[in-house]
């Protein structure tokens, strides 16, 4: 009786792990291999290059830009890093590394699969309103500090 | 209990995920179509897309297991009053202390997490506490050393007192924004 209820419920949470698994499985597949593209097409520099050095609008773009971009935070370091030397500000660097790995364009189809398109457009709108105002703070921050 | 209310499912429901069901696959399908293209446009550029592809899911495959492993923990070690208790409608300032340590701690790429956080908003888990999981997810602790050897340290230290506070922050206002959990 009771190795039957041990059965039960372990079958039980078995089928509830692999089923939402199954189902999100095409929508993850696909956007791997979008990202893939996309990363071929418009690579994340290309993206950068588009960052302006001294404008009040960067880091509105450095978090556009950052949004679109996909690949590891590895590589936003390192281009966040050119840019630095290039003489961009700090806050456009910060609102670009931080909607890098906030913000998913290209990953809200599966996060839309996954918790629901109004959670995840609400959650990629607030993410993209705070990289900016992080942007702005720490820009700010860093003048105070030096 | 369950295959009864399976049984009972509105039709318009059960429509809905039919759909949804479809539409995966559709979108799968859709990606595939625009591989095909970019083979007929540019052969190099589809073959460095496929191997990128690859690289990446070998990197995400023991991701997925791990989530997996913990999702049958989950599962099967509780139920909806402990789910209530930490991560649900209930919890307190103990439930924001154990996610944003977890999203600190939750490593490898975003896809994993996203049937791992799925699974626990249909059982309730409170939106803010997700949300804040996510955002938590940008601390990147074996990151650190690089992003202070990139940036300087007051800068690391600036961006992640941000991070926390913004986690928190984002959790709040998505809740005020859609209203606690699901159910």
């Amino acid at each position: 009786m009771i190795k039957q209820t041990v059965d039960n419920r372990f079958k039980n949470a078995f089928r509830h792990t692999l089923i939402p698994f199954l189902n999100i499985l095409p929508i993850l597949l696909g956007v791997l291999a979008l990202a893939s593209l996309f990363t071929e097409v418009i690579p994340p520099e290309v993206l950068a290059e588009a960052l302006p050095k001294g404008s009040i609008f960067g880091p509105l773009l450095g978090a556009l830009t950052g949004s679109v971009a996909v690949g590891h935070p590895i590589t936003s370091y390192i281009i966040g890093g050119e840019l630095k030397e290039a003489g961009v500000g700090f806050a456009t660097i910060a609102a670009f590394l931080v909607s890098w790995v906030t913000v998913g364009v290209v990953q809200l189809p599966a996060e839309i699969a996954a918790l629901g398109k109004r959670f995840a457009l609400v959650r990629n709108a607030l993410c993209f309103l705070s990289s900016i105002a992080i942007a702005y703070l720490a820009g700010w921050t860093m003048e105070i500090v030096g | 209990m369950k295959a009864k209310a399976t049984e009972k499912m509105p039709s318009l429901e059960k429509g809905v995920k039919d759909w949804q069901s479809w539409y995966n696959w559709l979108f799968l399908a859709g990606v595939a179509v625009l591989y095909v293209v970019a083979t007929i446009i540019d052969f190099e550029l589809a073959v460095k897309a496929l191997s990128s592809l690859y690289v990446m899911l070998t990197k995400i495959l023991p991701v997925f297991g791990a989530v997996l492993v913990l999702l049958l923990l989950f599962n099967l070690l509780t139920d909806h009053k402990w789910m209530q208790r930490y991560i649900g409608e209930k919890t307190g300032l103990q439930g924001w202390l154990i996610t944003i340590a977890a999203g600190i701690l939750a490593v490898g790429p975003i896809y994993p997490w996203y049937v791992l956080l799925g699974d626990l908003k249909q059982k309730g888990m409170r939106r803010s506490l997700i949300t804040a999981f996510l955002y938590s997810r940008a601390i990147k602790l074996p990151l650190l050393p690089l992003m202070f050897h990139a940036f300087g340290l007051a800068f690391t230290i600036t961006l992640v007192i941000y991070f926390l506070l913004f986690a928190v922050l984002n959790g709040i206002l998505s809740e005020v924004v859609m209203g606690k959990a699901d159910r």
